[in-house]
């Protein structure tokens, strides 16, 4: 196992730049996601790790070499395609027996390898067959099995359960975090669901636009966006965000949305006045009260949806739509008027120009009443 | 209503299978009675009216034919052509058809379409120069020369076919294959090629077809050492009928058997070749 | 040193990386230009130089020969006749194998059977059904038709000529337009057909109205490849008509093959050449698809 380092990584396709000057540390065992829409770089910058796409500036360092001119045959790493690339012209034996025969191991220790990573894939029984004779679940296996089986310095994972359908990738999800954490391989991984993300890495790297926007973990990732486009990538349903304004007229800060205002004890509050803010906060952060009352703030009822463990509300309120989260009994009626609670602590203030997040010494709050 | 419906189907249905029935006994009964007219006996061939049945077959014809003054050698000739202008063309095209298939580099289209408009330039302008070429370089008459003209056809044929064979190879297996030991090369002879067998050999035998067939440059280009085809064509002023039956017979069957075999491969050869 | 380290690997990158491409079809650009496009310009060479001096002597011989204008005329003929015919023939055959046909599997196999027969076997095949003791002749005369046989392959009657010539050509070489069209079908998705059909058109109103035009692409190519292949006619003539009948390519081939004439016999090819680019550009016109029909 070894560590990995993107240093100052540029990547361009003719006119576009797919990679921009992207630094990125990932320390020996670690499991890192990238995480990002379509085109956004991290495919490109995972094959840059791996070799098969060229850099045009920039190093990769792999357990401290240089890496960044080797062939991929050099990097001692192993792969898993999103397609799986499975060869269909071998067995599954000789497909996951592949890497270990190109590096001309003895019989005995391909035999050994190829069983027990065929074993911690459940498929051992199996070995026998070609791949057109196996379903894609289990082609996806055999993909994964190949890639460990080789006992690579650093395993990518290009999209591994995208083709999956649904339930059989939240299977697989919890499988391959389980043989990941037991392997304790340096992983690279690229997806663009961000449940799968938030579920299975260390350290998220969310990127957009060929940058990395946020390095962090899951949590932080959830509760501290970096930008507005991480809090509406990251989260299910994405951060809502209010055009806002705090004015400071001694006393408390007051927070201003367009539907209504409340106050706010909390001093890093109150250096933010005068700014055009845009306030976010997560669905399951706003507290809905049947009545009216100080520091609420009114909305209408547009939509209810029932999901079984909880109810999403859509409201609008003034002229911002939100999504909330409510306890599965609350069922107010779609016209109606509710009062929202938006709980302070987990208010992250964004810049409404720059769109990034506004770094707030840690409060203490709560609502001042009148 | 839907017994009337029932009638125009069957009508309709019938009257396509009739049309159908009628197109293969077109295709189906000259090859039928071309067999039969080459395995004929001695008498048979001047008969008339023929027999419609194989009630007398003999190698009477064929025999003749084979023995006819020249016919053997130039089978052997043709043979050898046909072999040396695939190996060539393989050798030369299939490098080309990969980089078709994997690589977008500046150019690329350019080849393309100047190797799809090659196609389009006759086999008889491309002929008579290189008579005059071979002539001077001292080649004429030889199977080398015929083999130089018949690889110039079928370069462009099997550049675009194996372009079109790699394509349906997903280029992530070879990248798979990179990332577990192999260099671009070990990748193409593990991976790609045996995946690409079936549409190279399928080619292959097209090729070989291509060169069997081809008469118009290979008269041209020869004068006492004729393949096949050019020999057929040279004796055919005056000949025997027994002869044309079985030279033509001999000109056919390959053909045919060659199409049998390779009928399934045809449409992952031409796929992508047409778009 | 950042940028030497810039440079020197600029260096490295270019040299394995982006030149692997242009090794690879190296062999085939050279081969093709040493083989193919020097000759073609060796051939213009000869068609308009005799004895060191730019001339168009061998256009007024080719010209002013007799048989030029038989030749002319018989493989004029002979594309206007055989091309259409067989168009509307591998069209039918590529209807009925897509179509959804008991053992169409089976017809498919026995269509294509023709696909690489030389036109020199197909002339000899129809010689021996149309040959006077041939196998025509003996089944008319079977069936009562005729009662005595009848000379088809007549070389005073040239119009049976040409139809035997035809008939040959196209038993031989429908199959290649029928795969054509067959690729094309395949890629028309039957959704356009459906949805034709519950507005109302009838079978042949859908091919007219849903089928043709989305085949308009492989019209193209196989319309291009018919022509410029039914310019070339050569043994199919001679195996089936003897000497009775020439083309612009038979007459080729006697100036070079017989008169030892390679500036007439390449006069003669490059006729050839360009009634195909000429036809070959009449047909890329006529059946263009303006880019804002076209779906991608």
């Amino acid at each position: 196992m070894a560590d990995v380092r993107f240093q100052s990584i540029r990547k361009t396709f003719g006119k576009v730049t797919a990679v921009d000057d992207v630094d990125l540390d990932v320390a020996d065992g670690d499991f890192v996601v990238l995480l990002g829409p379509s085109g956004c770089g991290k495919t490109t910058l995972l094959r840059c790790l791996a070799g098969l796409e060229k850099v045009d500036s920039g190093r990769v360092l792999i357990g401290g070499r240089d890496a960044t001119d080797l062939p991929p045959r050099r990097r001692r790493i192993a792969m898993v395609f999103q397609s799986y690339a499975v060869f269909p012209h071998l067995k599954l034996y000789d497909n996951i027996a592949f890497g270990l025969r190109m590096q001309k191991e003895p019989k005995a220790v391909i035999r050994e390898r190829v069983g027990s990573a065929a074993k911690l894939l459940h498929i051992e029984d199996l070995l026998d067959r070609y791949p057109s004779q196996i379903s894609g679940g289990q082609r996806q296996r055999v993909a994964v099995a190949r890639a460990i089986a080789t006992k690579a310095d650093v395993l990518l994972m290009d999209e591994p359960l995208s083709n999956l359908d649904a339930l059989l990738r939240m299977e697989m999800r919890a499988e391959l975090k389980a043989l990941l954490q037991q392997l304790e391989a340096t992983t690279i991984y690229v997806t663009h669901d961000q449940v799968e993300a938030l579920s299975m890495g260390d350290r998220i790297a969310v990127m957009n636009a060929g940058r990395i926007v946020q390095l962090d973990s899951p949590l932080a990732v959830y509760d501290n966006p970096a930008d507005m486009f991480v809090g509406g990538f990251v989260g299910t349903p994405p951060m809502n965000f209010l055009a806002a304004h705090v004015s400071a007229d001694g006393g408390a800060p007051v927070v201003n949305l367009s539907g209504g205002s409340f106050r706010l004890a909390d001093n890093g509050a109150a250096a933010l006045a005068g700014r055009n803010l845009v306030l976010g906060i997560r669905a399951e952060a706003i507290v809905v009260e049947p009545n009216a009352g100080d520091g609420l703030v009114q909305a209408k009822v547009i939509v209810v949806e029932p999901l079984g463990s909880h109810n999403l509300l859509t409201v609008r309120s003034g002229e911002d739509v939100l999504k909330v989260s409510t306890p599965p009994h609350l069922f107010p009626e779609p016209e109606s008027s509710v009062w929202l609670r938006l709980e302070p602590h987990r208010i992250r203030w964004m810049d409404a120009e720059s769109r990034t997040a506004i770094e707030t010494p840690k409060r203490v709050a709560t609502t001042v009443s009148g | 209503m839907s017994e009337r419906r029932t009638g125009f189907a069957w009508l309709g249905r019938f009257a396509l299978y009739a049309v159908a029935v009628l197109l293969s006994v077109f295709i189906l009964a000259p090859i039928y009675l071309m067999t039969l007219a080459a395995f004929s006996s001695e008498t048979d061939v001047y008969n008339y009216p023929k027999e419609l049945l194989p009630r007398h077959l003999s190698w009477d014809s064929m025999d003749s034919f084979i023995h006819f003054g020249g016919v053997l050698d130039s089978l052997q000739r043709s043979v050898l052509v046909a072999a040396i202008t695939l190996a060539l063309s393989l050798v030369i095209g299939t490098p080309a058809g990969y980089a078709l298939a994997r690589f977008a580099f500046r150019g690329a289209d350019t080849v393309r379409l100047s190797v799809v408009a090659t196609r389009a330039f006759p086999i008889v302008i491309l002929s008579i120069p290189l008579a005059v070429i071979f002539i001077r370089w001292g080649i004429d008459d030889t199977s080398r020369g015929v083999s130089i003209a018949h690889t110039a056809l079928a370069l462009p044929f099997v550049v675009l076919t194996t372009a079109s064979v790699f394509a349906g190879v997903s280029p992530e297996l070879e990248e798979a294959a990179m990332t577990l030991g192999c260099s671009r090369a070990k990748a193409f002879v593990r991976v790609a090629l045996p995946l690409a067998l079936p549409g190279l050999a399928a080619s292959s035998i097209f090729v070989f077809i291509i060169s069997w067939n081809e008469v118009f440059a290979s008269s041209l280009l020869t004068l006492r050492h004729r393949t096949l085809p050019a020999e057929v064509l040279s004796l055919l002023e005056g000949a025997p009928l027994n002869f044309r039956f079985a030279g033509g017979f001999f000109l056919m069957a390959p053909s045919v058997v060659v199409i049998l075999i390779i009928r399934r491969y045809l449409f992952t050869m031409w796929g992508r070749v047409l778009k | 040193m950042t940028t030497i380290a810039h440079e020197v690997t600029l260096g490295r990158r270019l040299r394995r990386w982006e030149v692997l491409p242009y090794g690879l079809i190296l062999p085939t650009v050279a081969y093709l230009s040493l083989f193919f496009a020097w000759p073609m310009v060796q051939a213009f060479k000869l068609a308009f130089r005799d004895g060191g001096a730019w001339t168009l002597q061998p256009y007024r011989t080719m010209v002013h020969d007799a048989r030029f204008g038989d030749a002319f005329r018989f493989t004029l003929l002979l594309v206007v006749v055989i091309v259409p015919l067989q168009f509307v023939l591998a069209l039918a055959m590529a209807l009925l194998v897509n179509s959804k046909l008991h053992g169409r599997g089976l017809f498919l196999a026995i269509f294509i059977l023709p696909l690489a027969v030389s036109d020199l076997a197909a002339g000899l095949v129809w010689q021996s059904i149309l040959t006077e003791r041939g196998y025509l002749n003996t089944l008319l005369e079977k069936i009562g038709l005729i009662d005595q046989p009848y000379i088809w392959l007549n070389p005073t009657k040239p119009n049976q000529l040409l139809g035997a010539v035809v008939v040959a050509e196209i038993w031989r070489s429908t199959a290649f337009v029928m795969v054509i069209f067959l690729a094309g079908l395949q890629g028309i998705p039957k959704e356009y057909g459906e949805a034709a059909e519950v507005f109302g058109a009838g079978f042949f109103q859908r091919v007219r109205t849903v089928v043709l035009p989305m085949l308009k692409p492989s019209l193209q190519v196989a319309l291009l490849f018919r022509i410029i292949f039914a310019f070339e006619a050569f043994a199919v003539v001679l195996a089936i008509t003897g000497s009775a009948k020439t083309t612009l390519a038979t007459e080729a081939w006697r100036w070079q093959a017989d008169y030892f004439n390679s500036h007439v016999a390449a006069a003669y090819s490059a006729l050839i050449l360009v009634l195909s680019l000429v036809s070959a550009g009449l047909v890329v016109w006529l059946l263009r698809t303006p880019k804002e029909q076209m779906l991608q």
